[in-house]
């Protein structure tokens, strides 16, 4: 087990390095605008623009911008201390900047996670075992509409209708909410309509994959064992079909919460939360690399770290996993 | 006592039809038959006979919401078919257990093999954790697994084959119960463990005074353990008899096909299996008259528009088949077969004997 996970670490490690490498390469290979004369403001002098080019290293070859990168971002080596390198916007430090930023983040999935299992697997195993009852047609009819309406549609349709000062109904705290909130309770509230949104597709996304499990798994053998052992229905459903249908569910939701503790870049964007998504997205729209790197290192490394938690995990959940 | 007892189990006209898109499926058509206490009752024939969804249905298992289910079971006095769904829970595992074809994919993957034997014990008696679990261990002793305090601990995976098919005897005798159903119990084991399995089966029945039904499509399997053999052909029973009068004097066409698909240590070793030609019907389209005609050798013209009764041998009220053809004709073709002339060559030779006559 443990050589297990060094040897995932390892390439954990590697797969970073990749990914700076690639998010590098395009950056600079797309006409991104020079970042020096974004930062030198209006009529700027020729000397002005040399000089940031210079502060920056941009005068330096491709390569060797790179090779300072890496050093940047290195535990322990870093730049004076500085990790990530500065932003080209306002010269603030990336770091300090991203971390500031996950808690919001982090509370922003955590409680999308917690409605969408809660909503998602209720539904899934009344789907499965009522297959074909209006219920059924009806809550998987549902979660069609709501996997194909994407977030920033559905945001939107949520802001015109329950915005507390735009809203046709105006009862819930809507865009910009949460930055202006100070206490945790207005925070929580500002957060109920995005994290309604951004659960409505996990949710129906869960429903239907656990309903599709659990249907297989019901017309298992050992399902029949189980009711010919003269077990309950409930027992049956519950402790012999969910327990194996919704095993593959945990590297689903792995990689979910890995995806969105990067950034849910189109939830806190559309309501304007501050989290690292909001963060990443106007980084891109001014090209402000090292806050790119930063963000999409982040993102990356939550998920590869996620996906190495569920493969760990799996050895807890199915006994026929070993490592 | 004196007073004769009813049969444990008292299957009367079954009919087990599936509704499907394609038409009426008629997996089960008219089957009767009895086990008595303690007795091994032997139903075999190919798949899709009918012979796993019969006792499927006797279990109440038969979950399919197209199911149309007719006819009456009877265990122990009781009407089984009427039951509900909570008087069939208790009756499951508790009065009539069963052990299947897969020991592999019939245990949950994810739980102790004492785990999943205990959950059985505790669904049918008030007892602690740690009660189930010595009658787990105490089973699993009983069916030959070695240390089986320790293994109780182990998962299905950690099994070998034989001793999966073992744990699942045990799960199925924790709750002594009077009726066991086997349903292909060896097909999925390596031939040496089969043999073991059987023996561990019957040792168990004399010592837990079980009934036992055993579905196969193996006449093999049931030589040695059945009292009484069925053989099912497209969803009824075809011949019916007492185990040594369907190995010595069979009398339906398919049984006599059964039996020359089986090795013999005594027969020439350069002699040829005679399979049984054709494939089962669908059981959607039965042939019409005599279903096994398209496949029979000895069919006649009448055959395909008359459709045969199971009705007593002459002579011998217990030995019952549906066949059409003369039984003395029968004895003829059969005294032929185990002369070792093939089916073909009886025909004719049975045939200008007829003529003859």
């Amino acid at each position: 087990m443990a050589a297990y996970i060094a040897r995932r670490l390892v390439w954990v490690v590697f797969l970073l390095f990749a990914i700076t490498l690639i998010t590098f390469i395009l950056f600079s290979v797309l006409p991104a605008g020079d970042p020096a004369v974004a930062r030198a403001g209006r009529q700027p002098s020729p000397e002005l623009i040399e000089s940031i080019r210079h502060q920056f290293g941009l005068d330096k070859p491709k390569p060797v911008q790179f090779i300072n990168y890496i050093g940047d971002i290195l535990p322990f080596v870093g730049h004076n201390g500085v990790y990530f390198g500065f932003s080209y916007t306002n010269n603030a430090e990336v770091l300090p900047q991203i971390l500031d930023r996950l808690p919001t983040t982090i509370f922003l999935t955590a409680g999308a996670v917690v409605l969408w299992l809660a909503i998602g697997i209720p539904i899934g195993v009344i789907s499965a075992v009522k297959t074909g009852s209006w219920l059924d047609r009806l809550s998987m009819g549902v979660a069609l509409i709501f996997i194909s309406a994407p977030v920033y549609f559905l945001g939107l349709v949520a802001l015109y209708l329950f915005d507390d000062k735009i809203g046709k109904f105006p009862v819930l705290p809507g865009n910009s909410a949460y930055g202006q909130a100070h206490s945790f309770p207005e925070k929580a509230e500002a957060l109920i309509m995005p994290w309604c949104v951004l659960a409505a597709s996990f949710a129906a996304i869960y429903a239907r994959f656990l309903r599709g499990n659990l249907i297989d798994t019901l017309q298992e053998d050992y399902i029949r064992t189980a009711r010919a052992k003269g077990l309950s229905e409930r027992r049956v459903v519950f402790r012999h079909g969910v327990r194996a249908a919704i095993t593959p569910i945990v590297t689903l939701l792995g990689l979910d919460i890995g995806i969105l503790l990067g950034g849910a870049i189109l939830t806190e964007t559309v309501f304007n939360i501050p989290g690292i998504g909001r963060y990443a997205y106007n980084a891109i729209n001014v090209s402000d690399l090292p806050v790119i790197q930063g963000t999409v290192l982040f993102g990356a490394f939550f998920i590869v770290m996620m996906s190495l938690i569920v493969d760990i995990l799996y050895a807890f959940i199915d006994p026929r996993v070993r490592y | 006592m004196d007073t004769p007892k009813a049969p444990l189990l008292e299957v009367e006209n079954l009919q087990v039809h599936f509704e499907t898109d394609d038409g009426l499926v008629k997996a089960v058509d008219g089957i009767s038959y009895s086990v008595e206490r303690g007795q091994t009752f032997g139903i075999v024939g190919e798949s899709g006979s009918g012979k796993s969804v019969s006792s499927l249905t006797v279990m109440g298992l038969t979950r399919s919401r197209n199911a149309r289910i007719s006819g009456s079971v009877r265990f122990d006095g009781k009407d089984l078919l009427g039951a509900s769904e909570e008087d069939m829970r208790q009756v499951r595992g508790n009065d009539i257990a069963m052990i299947f074809q897969d020991p592999l994919s019939s245990l949950h993957p994810f739980y102790k093999v004492g785990k999943q034997i205990a959950e059985a014990v505790r669904s049918h008696r008030d007892v602690s954790k740690a009660q189930a679990w010595d009658r787990a261990v105490e089973m699993l002793g009983l069916v030959g697994i070695p240390e089986p305090r320790r293994r109780a601990d182990s998962y299905p995976h950690e099994f070998s084959g034989g001793m999966r098919q073992r744990a699942m005897i045990a799960m199925a005798l924790a709750n002594d119960p009077k009726l066991l159903i086997a349903d292909e119990p060896t097909t999925a084991l390596d031939v040496t463990v089969q043999a073991q399995i059987l023996e561990l089966i019957e040792h168990l029945q004399d010592e837990f005074d079980t009934a036992v039904v055993v579905i196969t499509h193996d006449l093999g399997v049931v030589a040695e353990m059945a009292d009484d053999i069925a053989v099912m052909y497209a969803g009824r029973i075809v011949e019916k008899a007492d185990t040594n009068t369907i190995f010595a004097a069979p009398e339906h066409p398919y049984t006599w096909g059964l039996l020359s698909s089986i090795p013999r240590l005594d027969s020439p070793r350069d002699e040829d299996l005679v399979p049984i030609a054709g494939r089962p019907p669908s059981l959607i389209t039965l042939p019409s008259g005599c279903s096994f005609h398209p496949r029979c050798p000895y069919v006649r013209e009448a055959h395909k528009r008359i459709d045969p009764k199971l009705e007593p041998v002459p002579g011998h009220p217990d030995h019952e088949v549906a066949c059409l053809l003369p039984p003395e004709t029968r004895r003829r073709l059969w005294a032929e077969l185990q002369r070792g002339v093939k089916p073909d060559a009886a025909r004719q030779g049975v045939m200008r004997e007829e003529e003859a006559a």
